[in-house]
C-alpha cells in the first residue's frame, strides 16, 4: 500500500495569501454591499457638503438672486420615475416569454432616461449660474451631477440591454442582464428621488 | 434579517414605490412648510428603515436545512474537526480517508477588520501537524482552513468532502453544535 498522505498546506507564502471566504456571505452578495456602501459614502460626502452650507453656515437656499427651476425638474422627475415603471413593465414581459414587452419596456425607458439627461444638461444651460458664483452653485452641480453621472452609466447598460433584447438574447429563463440592469435604474431613481427632494423641495 | 431591496429587481421596485409615497408626504409637507418637510422626511425615513426591518426575507427565520453527506462505497472516511494548536487525536484504524479542518477562530473585531491572517497561520500550522501525526500507509488525509465559525467550518467542508462521521477536538459544547447542523453522526475526540 501507498501511503497517500499529503500535507496540503504550503508553508512558505512567496505570495499574498490565496482569498478566502465561506458560505457565510456569497461573493456576489458581498460585492453588492461593497456597492452599497461605496455609493452611500460618495453621496453622503456631498450631501454633508449641502447639509453644511445650508444649515451649519445657515445660507439661503437658493441663495439670492438665484432661482432654481422646481416646476422643469419636476416634470423630470416624472419622467424619470416613469421610466422606472418602464423598466418594471419590460422586466415582467420577459419573465412571462412577451418578447414585445422587454423591446418595448427596454426601448421606452431608455428614451424617457436619454429625455431626462437632455433637460438636465438644458437645465445647466439656461440656469444662469455656474460653479464660481459660490458655495450654493457649487454643491448644487455637484449633486445633480453626480447623479446625471450615474444615469449616463444607467443609459449605457440599457443601451446594451436593449441591443441584446432586439438581437433575441433574453428568454423567460435567462434574463440575468435585465434584472441586474433593472436593479441599477430603480436605484438611479431612488437617488434622483432624495436629490430631487434635497436641492429642489426642502 | 432584513428586507434586502437589492436582492431582485422586484423588490427594488418595491422598494422605489415605498420611497416615492414617502417622497409624496415630504413634498406636501414642505408644501406648508419647509420645516414641516424636514419633520415628516425624518419621519418618512424611520418609517422605510422600520419597514426594510420588519419585513423579513421569505424563508430567512426559518432554521437552515440540517446537512447531509453521501460516502463513496467501500471507503471510511471522516472529518476532524480540531481547534488551533491541537497536537493529537485518535481515529480508528479502518478509517481511509481524513480530512481535518482547524477553524481559524478570530475575534469579532479581527473577522470585521480582516485582520485574520494570524490565525490563520496558527490553523495552518495545527492543520499541518495534525496531518503529518495521522498519516499512514493506505490512508488518505488532507487539512485545512477553515471559517472562523467551528460549526460553519464544517458545514463548509462537508459540502466537497462526504464523510460517515464528524470527530470533534475540544469541549465548549461544539460537538452539540454541529450535531444540531449536520446529519452524519457527530463524536468527541
Amino acid at each position: 500500500m501507498v501511503a497517500h498522505a499529503e500535507a496540503h498546506l504550503d508553508h512558505h507564502h512567496e505570495h499574498p495569501p490565496e482569498p478566502h471566504f465561506s458560505s457565510r456571505i456569497s461573493p456576489s452578495i458581498l460585492g453588492m454591499y461593497l456597492f452599497i456602501g461605496s455609493e452611500i459614502m460618495l453621496f453622503g460626502a456631498f450631501f454633508t457638503a449641502y447639509f453644511f452650507v445650508r444649515v451649519v453656515n445657515g445660507v439661503q437656499w437658493p441663495t439670492p438672486p438665484y432661482h432654481l427651476p422646481v416646476y422643469m425638474a419636476f416634470i423630470n422627475t416624472c419622467i424619470l420615475v416613469t421610466s422606472s415603471f418602464t423598466m418594471h413593465w419590460a422586466q415582467t414581459s420577459i419573465k412571462r416569454g412577451n418578447v414585445f414587452g422587454l423591446r418595448a419596456g427596454l426601448l421606452l425607458t431608455f428614451l424617457m432616461g436619454l429625455t431626462f439627461l437632455i433637460t438636465q444638461v438644458v437645465e445647466y444651460l439656461r440656469i444662469g449660474f455656474n460653479t464660481s458664483n459660490g458655495a450654493f452653485p457649487t454643491i448644487f452641480f455637484c449633486l445633480t451631477g453626480l447623479h446625471g453621472c450615474h444615469v449616463f452609466v444607467g443609459l449605457t447598460i440599457l443601451l446594451f440591454m436593449t441591443i441584446r433584447a432586439f438581437r433575441g438574447h433574453f428568454s423567460p429563463d435567462h434574463h440575468h442582464g435585465v434584472e441586474i440592469g433593472g436593479i441599477y435604474w430603480h436605484f438611479v431613481d431612488v437617488m434622483w428621488i432624495l436629490v430631487f427632494l434635497t436641492v429642489y423641495i426642502l | 434579517m432584513a428586507r434586502n431591496p437589492f436582492r431582485s429587481e422586484d423588490q427594488m421596485f418595491k422598494f422605489l414605490l415605498v420611497v416615492i409615497g414617502g417622497a409624496v408626504l415630504i413634498a406636501l409637507g414642505a408644501w406648508i412648510d419647509t420645516w414641516v418637510g424636514v419633520g415628516v422626511a425624518v419621519v418618512a425615513v424611520a418609517g422605510i428603515v422600520w419597514w426594510l426591518l420588519q419585513e423579513p426575507t421569505p424563508g430567512a427565520a426559518e432554521q437552515p436545512p440540517r446537512l447531509d453527506s453521501s460516502t463513496p462505497a467501500g471507503m471510511h472516511r471522516i472529518l476532524v474537526l480540531a481547534p488551533p494548536g491541537s497536537s493529537s487525536v485518535r481515529i480508528p484504524d479502518a478509517v481511509t480517508d481524513v480530512l481535518v479542518v482547524v477553524p481559524a477562530l478570530a475575534t469579532p473585531t479581527e473577522s470585521l477588520t480582516g485582520a485574520v491572517d494570524d490565525r490563520r497561520s496558527a490553523a495552518e500550522e495545527t492543520s499541518r501537524a495534525l496531518v503529518q501525526a495521522l498519516a499512514r500507509d493506505g490512508r488518505t488525509i488532507r487539512g485545512e482552513v477553515g471559517a472562523d465559525d467551528p460549526v460553519l467550518a464544517v458545514e463548509d467542508a462537508l459540502r466537497t468532502f462526504g464523510a460517515d462521521e464528524v470527530l470533534v477536538v475540544g469541549g465548549d459544547g461544539i460537538a452539540d453544535a454541529v450535531r444540531a447542523r449536520v446529519a452524519v453522526p457527530v463524536h468527541d475526540a
